[in-house]
């Protein structure tokens, strides 16, 4: 662009409101994000699983089509809580492989370049920034998962009518709140990671580890001792458990009985875990470190 | 002239630590040199004043607003260029000065514009769509300046912004602190051990030494006075012969192996000296009329 002045002086126009200044980290952080073609070619994609949803709710509705595709109507997958369950695991699945991509860069970077001291000498605190990091992702993971889902719940309503709406009408509160607190769950974990490890690959390394490896472990105590109570530190099965509690599912993947958390404890255990990863932020996205 | 900050019984712990002890003073220069010897609390002063970290005792004020009351407020009136490296890698420097200055409350648009005025005025205009990363120190000290003048704030902190550069670069990033001040618009704060530095851009200094104020003055109002001072180079110099000097009403100050610095009094002549030096038997070797420097006002804060 033409440059005019190469003096300096003060900024004499309206600045823009207060609250809205964190909103700038995710708009900044897009542009750096959808450079990759990559990533852009699989957040296009991530986009299949509601479009063949969208296609299965249309042909439960299309007699002229099922009847050119010579399929029955029993044939079909009933749309009930288990067919948006299933959406919810599709989708969840794609979030967890975008935040692994993109998440533990958006802390890392600022911490290994020393950038944090830049963005809290403006009037933008601490709690500011880390939304606005968050953001990035909230806002992106929103778009493949709850965003979809509820679309198709709105379609699936339009073709069924009001009354399956009504009656259904838990199952939009069941696919937001279980989508979103995936969401929070990743976030918080991909900042939190990469606040601590600052090395970008090692941050997504530990993030794609920490539903791995806890997994793995659980699995072989709960295995041995025949007792879910080792489950609590598995952030999968936690998600699992709480999931299935919003859907109103005793046991989606057909699991031993033994291995199945109550739903209480699921929920206890994310909460524990969403303070821990705040604590672990709190400790380290600071401007500098204070070092006794 | 209003104080652009003021500390008032200003406390910092680390721990167990003070680094900061009971600070209190009132500055009101438009170039305020930080000065003090490494670990003296200069970037812990300035991280206060921006809030990184709390004060466990007393506050401050900059242009009247409490730094601890409304910290958004204060730190929308201020930019700063941190001592150590501070970028986003992976951008371009136009994007990163562009982005605090959307950070600090300007619209997009005024954003980018102001970015690249910045950073034509730095000297990085050429320069700007390099990504950060392929920076040279020097380049990187610029547009560490640039995104701290972007949003036209009224006070600067510059916390060592000579570091690391060649005499070029220095003098560069001097004469930029120096058109700053004398613009008018903002004040600056420089935080420098470099007394050099602060000699030639300052009007007003604070020597901290172990977390306390040792010395604060007026450098122009020093400058303009037409105070005698000496410099002696000694031998067989005894600590009667310095009580002798002060008994004359002398300030002084021993700068190194048998030198000293003194400030004639008006009524002291130099015949005094010499008189006093004989009856001690110090032999008088060198005697020059000096202007007193910062260095001199630094040396004599540090004993």
């Amino acid at each position: 662009m033409a440059v005019f002045e190469h003096t300096y002086g003060p900024f004499e126009g309206q600045l823009t409101p207060q609250w809205s200044r964190f909103l700038v980290i995710p708009r900044h952080a897009y542009r750096i994000v959808f450079k990759s073609k990559l990533f852009t070619g699989l957040f296009v994609l991530s986009f299949l699983c509601p479009l063949v949803m969208a296609v299965l709710i249309y042909l439960h509705h299309n007699i002229n089509a099922l009847t050119l595709l010579e399929i029955g109507p029993t044939n079909l997958f009933p749309i009930n809580n288990v067919f948006f369950r299933i959406f919810t695991t599709i989708q969840s699945s794609v979030a967890f492989v975008i935040a692994v991509l993109i998440g533990p860069a958006l802390v890392s970077r600022d911490l290994t370049n020393n950038a944090l001291p830049l963005y809290l000498c403006r009037p933008v605190s601490r709690f500011e920034y880390l939304l606005g990091k968050a953001s990035v992702l909230i806002v992106l993971l929103s778009a493949i998962t709850w965003v979809p889902g509820l679309l198709l719940f709105v379609f699936q309503s339009y073709l069924e009518g009001f009354g399956w709406l009504r009656y259904n009408l838990w199952l939009a509160n069941a696919i937001f709140f279980s989508c979103f607190l995936w969401i929070v769950l990743l976030t918080l974990l991909s900042l939190a990671l990469s606040a601590w490890i600052k090395w970008r690959i090692a941050a997504s390394g530990a993030l794609f580890a920490s539903f791995i490896v806890p997994a793995a472990v659980t699995t072989m105590i709960t295995a041995l001792f025949r007792t879910p109570w080792s489950q609590v530190f598995n952030p999968s099965m936690l998600m699992q458990v709480v999931t299935d509690h919003l859907f109103r599912l005793d046991n989606s993947l057909n699991l031993e009985s033994f291995v199945i958390l109550p739903a209480w404890a699921g929920w206890f255990g994310l909460i524990v875990l969403f303070a821990f990863c705040i604590w672990m932020l709190t400790r380290k996205v600071r401007a500098y470190e204070v070092v006794s | 002239m209003a104080s652009v900050i003021e500390l008032d019984n200003l406390r910092v712990t680390f721990g167990k630590r003070n680094i900061l002890k009971d600070l209190t003073g009132a500055l009101s220069g438009r170039a305020i040199g930080l000065l003090g010897p490494n670990g003296a609390g200069k970037t812990t002063l300035i991280h206060t004043l921006l809030g990184f970290y709390k004060p466990s005792k007393g506050t401050a004020r900059i242009f009247d607003v409490d730094i601890q009351k409304h910290p958004k407020l204060v730190r929308s009136q201020i930019g700063y260029m941190p001592e150590r490296d501070s970028f986003i890698a992976d951008v371009t420097c136009v994007h990163f000065v562009r982005l605090m200055a959307e950070l600090s409350g300007l619209p997009p648009g005024a954003a980018l514009e102001r970015a690249h005025e910045a950073l034509f005025y730095v000297g990085l205009g050429e320069a700007r769509y390099r990504k950060l990363g392929t920076y040279s120190l020097g380049m990187k000290q610029l547009a560490k300046l640039a995104q701290a003048i972007v949003h036209g704030p009224k006070l600067i902190f510059l916390d060592e912004p000579t570091n690391g550069l060649d005499p070029p670069a220095r003098k560069r990033m001097l004469e930029l602190i120096r058109e700053i001040k004398e613009s008018g618009h903002s004040t600056v704060v420089l935080s420098s051990h470099l007394l050099r530095d602060v000699e030639e851009c300052c009007d007003e200094i604070l020597i901290l030494k172990d977390g306390e104020i040792a010395a604060q003055c007026d450098l122009e109002e020093e400058r303009k006075a037409n105070r005698k001072f000496l410099e002696l180079e000694t031998r067989g110099a005894t600590e009667s012969f310095e009580q002798a000097i002060a008994g004359l009403g002398c300030e002084y100050a021993v700068t190194g192996n048998q030198r000293m610095k003194l400030i004639l009094q008006d009524d002291v002549n130099i015949s005094d000296l010499y008189k006093i030096a004989a009856e001690r038997q110090v032999q008088i070797r060198r005697l020059n009329f000096k202007r007193d420097s910062l260095e001199d006002i630094f040396l004599k804060a540090m004993e």
